[in-house]
């Protein structure tokens, strides 16, 4: 890669929002709505990787440690049951060493009927300076893992910590996966450009992640609420004209903390009364997507 | 270029944790819990009384709340003295007027500094939860064993010899530990500790010790100092939280809601009403069961 191949590595084609065509849902819905809960693991003494250092204390990190063992041990079914409730299904970022780990959660949210995708094996081990064999084999370990675990096989792909290689993408197009997560850059899913296969961009949200909410923006658990109502209100509003995919991203340990979890569900539940949204898995988006939408997204109507 | 092949390779990747130190379980597939009375939600006060010396040692590392100027860092000296002088008297006779005993975790250093303070927590019938020996007493693997050892028997000595009673519990400051802390607390006679907030139960190291998690998330330090929100809206989350909790134990039994207090935090004259509004009413909830973490850890153990 050259300076300037680096400076825009060519992901996707430039398309402005305005005068697209218009995405239809099933059922004439407006907005495609998926719930995206972050099932983790984070290791208590992971080894170190070169560009990114994981703990900020020496291990072990107990605060940082034992607040992520919530999701597995109080918060996961607390926001499980929720989403349950208001008919929401998961479309799963999985550290796929959870299925080691603690087999029962995996096990919980394969059988609410949720669909899981990679977010490599741990969210303490990352993919910076990794080499392609190496990033191969944390796609297959995936692939593998998954398919033992669940019976499913994986779609998409979450990079783990969000970190990447300029690879990345082209190899998860190559073994098949058909969606990434990693790419923020519009409001309706959009083809990628790979190497060889296929791959459509899903919008996933760092704005209203609840980590962004709790973490970057401090906001109480009312107003990450609200901030998920509004996000909600504008794109369905604006669905009635483009089609619009809003996610809402999750960490139980974070979403599933007892101050957190009422106003939350208050949320589901609204946008399960409206009608407007067209409650999905992310896999679900990607079929109707790539049915209708790819191959004009790609070589124009 | 390519990542050291070790990085790839996963010696714990097993069913269960990537430690020996506690085993796992999901809080809803246990034998629900009942606390006495028939109450189904223990409101667990818990106060930091903290001493910081006006020179941080950050040895392994620098206290939340620490200094932070140049010497002398009067500003912040003296801000957290107001906490102990004043804030914490307001939170004593918010206590009083509810009838309710807390628990107060103190560094070792209030007792040798305040004995008079102590005498009053005493006085009013609250526990004290020891809390290492004053604010440079932090925890961390690059402190040496001994050296932690040495500590924790000082923070109990000290609390010890002023209230005459030892203490059966341990709060490590900023919940940070080393990989000997559960180990060394054992050895000193410790009942529990409640350094980890991965759960809203208690629940046993392999040694023995318990684990009583108390929530950082719901701590004044959290949601006031580092989420910058006010006290109502402080005082609004303990609510939701309680009655999410108050729900969800009519089908699963039991459950806890720790407040964590600093008294230069919450004991300002600005906040110190919205919380003892908070007091009021938790106090009228009838699910209610104000206890000291040593109260929850006896009625918790009684049932195991």
């Amino acid at each position: 890669m050259n300076e300037a191949q680096k400076a825009d590595p060519g992901l996707y084609d430039f398309a402005p929002y305005r005068d697209r065509s218009k995405i239809v849902w099933p059922g004439d819905k407006k907005v495609a709505i998926w719930v995206a809960p972050n099932l983790e693991y984070y290791e208590i003494d992971p080894p170190t990787n070169p560009h990114r250092k994981s703990w900020t204390k020496p291990h072990p990190d107990v605060a940082g440690y034992a607040h992520r063992d919530h999701s597995n041990r109080v918060s996961h079914w607390r926001m499980a049951d929720a989403m349950s409730k208001y008919g929401f299904p998961g479309s799963v970022s999985l550290s796929v060493a959870l299925c080691q780990h603690h087999p029962e959660v995996v096990k919980d949210a394969n059988e609410r009927g949720w669909e899981f995708f990679s977010h490599g094996i741990y969210n303490t081990r990352y993919t910076y300076g990794m080499d392609e064999a190496q990033e191969r084999a944390i796609i297959e370990d995936s692939i593998r893992t998954v398919r033992d675990a669940t019976g499913q096989t994986i779609r998409g792909w979450l990079a783990p910590a969000l970190t990447h290689t300029p690879r990345t993408l082209d190899l998860i197009a190559e073994y098949g996966l058909d969606y990434t997560c990693d790419l923020y850059h519009d409001d309706q899913p959009q083809p990628v450009k790979v190497q060889s296969g296929k791959l459509i961009s899903i919008p996933y949200s760092l704005e209203v992640n609840d980590h962004y909410g709790f973490f970057v923006y401090n906001m109480s658990p009312r107003e990450y609420a609200d901030t998920l109502l509004r996000q909600y209100e504008r794109l369905a509003e604006e669905g009635e004209m483009s089609g619009t995919v809003m996610c809402i991203p999750l960490h139980a340990y974070l979403i599933g903390q007892p101050h957190r979890i009422g106003p939350f569900a208050e949320v589901l539940r609204h946008i399960a009364e409206d009608g407007r949204a067209w409650i999905a898995r992310a896999g679900e988006i990607a079929d109707h997507y790539y049915e209708h939408h790819y191959a004009e997204a790609v070589h124009g109507a | 270029m390519a990542l050291d092949p070790a990085y790839l390779e996963y010696p714990r990747r097993r069913e269960g944790y990537d430690h020996d130190l506690y085993p796992w379980s999901s809080i809803f597939a246990r034998k629900p819990v009942a606390w006495p009375d028939g109450k189904s939600v223990a409101v667990w006060l818990c106060v930091s009384l903290e001493w910081f010396p006006m020179t941080p040692s950050d040895t392994p590392f620098r206290a939340p709340g620490h200094m932070q100027t140049s010497y002398p860092d009067y500003r912040h000296y003296t801000a957290r003295e107001y906490g102990t002088r004043v804030g914490f008297y307001r939170l004593l006779d918010a206590f009083r007027k509810v009838g309710v005993k807390a628990s107060i975790a103190a560094n070792g250093a209030i007792a040798d500094r305040y004995p008079q303070v102590i005498a009053d927590i005493v006085a009013d019938g609250h526990e004290i939860i020891a809390h290492s020996t004053d604010m440079n007493g932090t925890i961390g693997s690059t402190l040496p064993e001994d050296d932690e050892r040495a500590l924790i028997a000082q923070s109990l000595a000290s609390i010890e010899a002023v209230s005459g009673k030892r203490p059966a519990g341990w709060l490590s400051i900023a919940r940070s530990e080393s990989w000997n802390t559960p180990r060394l607390l054992k050895e000193a006679g410790m009942r529990y500790a409640c350094d980890w907030a991965n759960d809203e139960l208690p629940w046993r190291f392999a040694n023995g010790l318990v684990n009583l998690p108390l929530n950082h998330e719901l701590s004044d330090r959290q949601i006031i100092t580092v989420q910058q929100q006010s006290a109502d809206s402080y005082a609004q989350q303990m609510i939701d939280a309680f009655d999410w909790l108050a729900k969800e134990a009519g089908s699963h039994g039991g459950r806890i809601l720790p407040l964590h207090i600093t008294p230069y935090i919450m004991a300002l004259p600005y906040r110190i009403g919205a919380f003892e509004g908070l007091l009021k009413t938790l106090a009228a909830r009838p699910q209610t069961w104000f206890a000291t973490g040593e109260e929850i850890v006896n009625s918790w153990e009684g049932q195991q």
